[in-house]
């Protein structure tokens, strides 16, 4: 457990507890749970349930950060894999539906990977190819219109609950116990940080860095994909024009306030899925509040600057200074 | 004999000229934005259908959202001379130059669901375009009839942030319901036009509105949009179409499908259908020089459960949306 969550996850902690904070009294209801077809109703639960496609992208995310690495296609990731899983939805069965959408995501990993880890390219401008093709590639799949669809099971991935809890946040939390197993259960998550911290001295470690690298785009793939199908599986339908749109810019802001840094080198799971939940708590808040929406990227800013500022080494640093200052004069 | 070939030749040329003259068949060349959404698509298959039903020949070009492939494509529908030129301009300014080319060609331009920047008045023949204001205040006329005199709290979903549509079709609703002392907007927050944000802004006007009780009718000014927050309040025990009465915009054929359902209440067309009365407007100038006026309005057609959603539906749903 202490693997999981260092002592640096005090901030983040701290700075959701605000934000919850300040929610309740913007909103005085919003602790109110009910039980709504069988499902837990209110808008905690909308936090989770909104913030489960961030959450799954930051999982992936992260581990591709701490190579020293970023995905900037993972939002595109989830158009393509939408789409697909929209378009076979009624005609296929659910195992072959996430299996056909999920696939697609281990090809994007691959395709990322592959540019990055062998070819050796700018993982910001490799990545970029995919943002912007990947868009379009999602978009000859539903031929530029919004794919519906009415497969009760898939519907019910995005909509259904198990024992009150909804889908998606179960799935989420599930993804969370498995990557954390698998990264921190073995010597993986070290030989990840290594291959960020420094890959050459990695290499003549004899770590197998190229494929560490291959492997995280591989994963943040699968997860953009299943963000993907949660996200069509929610509105019962595949929207490729907007799905995952500026998506992954909020992953990385989840991954940066999870503490996570972008040079590499160290990384928390837990951190960066607390990070999409900090972002979801306060967009459901400002939702919430009934402030014109002029002020919403304002106020996300704001408050993202906030957070950012209270794990800033140098402020902490320059804060203790003045402490001891203070102390120090009669 | 070179009299004689000189004479069959301009036998034949008298004969190519006279030919379309004759059949009045006229090309049209039409400058598409792209496939931007799904009423974008409808708006290109409704085109090639009023052009067949009137037999123009109409060349479409797609610019893939580009105005240098925009301009590109006047310029050759310049070059191959054709009868006119429809432009649906991807941006309101920068088409100084390639209008004056054509005006100086003498091949009329009808702008089509977009107007461009005010200098080039005397550059286009027409615009048909709808008045997003107008749409607003169809809804907002229809709301305030179906309520009547009680109080009605409602919630607004609004298009993107800073998107002239999404301000246009707030202010002809507010107009509308301006007059009605009984209507009023209690919450408005945007859903960027798409179902997902729709369903995520819907879900947070039912928290905050008591469990979805205070709240009487929604408004978005997207038909997308309203699709989301139908579902959200499905999810949330509500009756939507019954409990709370729907009015949004655009008419996709998805919200008559949900109209057939009993769980939305009204729409308001934004036509796709821009191309038939720019037709009509050329073919009136080119037999007898009427110069149409310099905006064509389309009808903002209100549709409710009473005009048979089911067959709108199947009507539409073809079309590309």
């Amino acid at each position: 457990m202490t693997a999981l969550l260092p002592r640096r996850g005090l901030a983040q902690i701290l700075a959701l507890i605000v934000i919850l904070a300040v929610d309740r009294v913007v909103s005085p209801q919003f602790f109110d749970l009910r039980l709504q077809d069988g499902r837990l109703f209110g808008s905690l639960i909308d936090v989770l349930n909104r913030g489960t496609p961030v959450a799954l992208l930051s999982l992936g995310m992260v581990l591709v950060i701490a190579t020293r690495g970023i995905d900037l296609s993972v939002g595109a990731v989830m158009a393509i894999s939408g789409a697909i899983a929209a378009s076979l939805a009624d005609s296929h069965g659910l195992p072959v539906v996430l299996a056909e959408a999920l696939g697609a995501g281990l090809v994007c990993g691959l395709w990322n990977g592959f540019l990055v880890a062998v070819l050796g390219m700018q993982p910001i401008v490799a990545t970029l190819i995919l943002m912007v093709a990947g868009r379009g590639i999602a978009q000859l799949i539903t031929e530029g219109r919004i794919v519906t669809f009415t497969s009760p099971d898939l519907v019910w991935l995005g909509n259904g609950a198990i024992l009150g809890v909804p889908v998606p946040v179960a799935i989420a939390l599930g993804m969370l116990i498995l990557t954390g197993a698998v990264v921190r259960g073995s010597a993986l998550g070290l030989l990840i940080e290594a291959t960020g911290g420094n890959a050459r001295a990695s290499e003549l470690a004899g770590v197998g860095t190229r494929a560490m690298i291959l492997s995280v785009y591989v994963w943040c793939g699968v997860c953009a994909a299943l963000a993907g199908v949660i996200a069509a599986a929610d509105i019962m339908g595949a929207d490729a024009n907007n799905a995952g749109l500026w998506l992954e810019l909020d992953a990385i802001l989840a991954v940066v306030i999870g503490g996570t840094s972008l040079f590499g080198g160290r990384f928390s799971l837990v951190l960066a899925v607390l990070g999409a939940l900090i972002i979801q708590t306060m967009n459901t808040g400002i939702l919430l509040s009934g402030y014109p929406p002029e002020f919403n990227l304002l106020v996300k800013a704001v408050v993202v600057l906030a957070v950012l500022l209270l794990q800033s080494p140098k402020l902490s640093g320059f804060a203790g200074v003045m402490a001891r200052l203070r102390r120090t004069k009669p | 004999m070179t009299l004689k070939a000189l004479f069959a030749a301009s036998a034949t040329t008298a004969l190519l000229l006279a030919l379309p003259a004759k059949a009045a068949e006229l090309t049209i060349g039409f400058s598409q934005i792209g496939s931007e959404s799904g009423w974008r698509a409808a708006e290109t298959s409704v085109s090639k259908q009023e052009a067949a039903k009137r037999k123009v020949n109409l060349k479409i070009a797609d610019a893939q959202q580009k105005q240098e492939n925009q301009i590109k494509a006047i310029r050759s529908f310049i070059a191959q001379n054709v009868d006119a030129i429809f432009l649906a301009p991807v941006v309101s300014t920068g088409w100084d130059s390639v209008l004056k080319e054509a005006k100086e060609a003498k091949i009329p331009v009808v702008l089509l669901d977009r107007d461009i920047d005010p200098s080039g008045k005397d550059l286009y023949l027409t615009a048909v375009t709808s008045d997003s204001v107008h749409e607003g205040e169809v809804a907002g006329d229809w709301l305030a009839k179906t309520v009547g005199d009680k109080a009605c709290n409602i919630v607004e979903l609004q298009g993107t942030v800073g998107a002239s549509v999404a301000a246009n079709r707030k202010k002809g609703f507010d107009t509308a319901i301006a007059k009605h002392a009984n209507l009023k907007v209690v919450r408005s927050q945007t859903g960027d036009f798409t179902r997902a944000k729709g369903k995520e802004v819907m879900e947070s006007f039912i928290k905050a509105e008591g469990g979805g009780k205070t709240i009487c009718a929604v408004y978005a000014h997207n038909d997308d949009m309203m699709v989301g927050a139908i579902q959200a309040m499905k999810e949330a025990g509500l009756k939507p179409g019954k409990d709370i009465l729907t009015v949004s915009i655009d008419a996709v054929p998805d919200i008559f499908k949900a109209m057939a359902a009993g769980e939305a209440n009204a729409t308001v067309e934004l036509t796709p259908n821009m191309a038939g009365p720019a037709l009509d407007a050329i073919a009136a100038f080119k037999d007898k020089g009427t110069v149409p006026p310099k905006w064509i309005q389309t009808e903002s057609k209100l549709y409710t459960a009473a005009d048979d959603p089911q067959k709108i539906y199947d009507s539409k749903k073809g079309l590309g949306y």
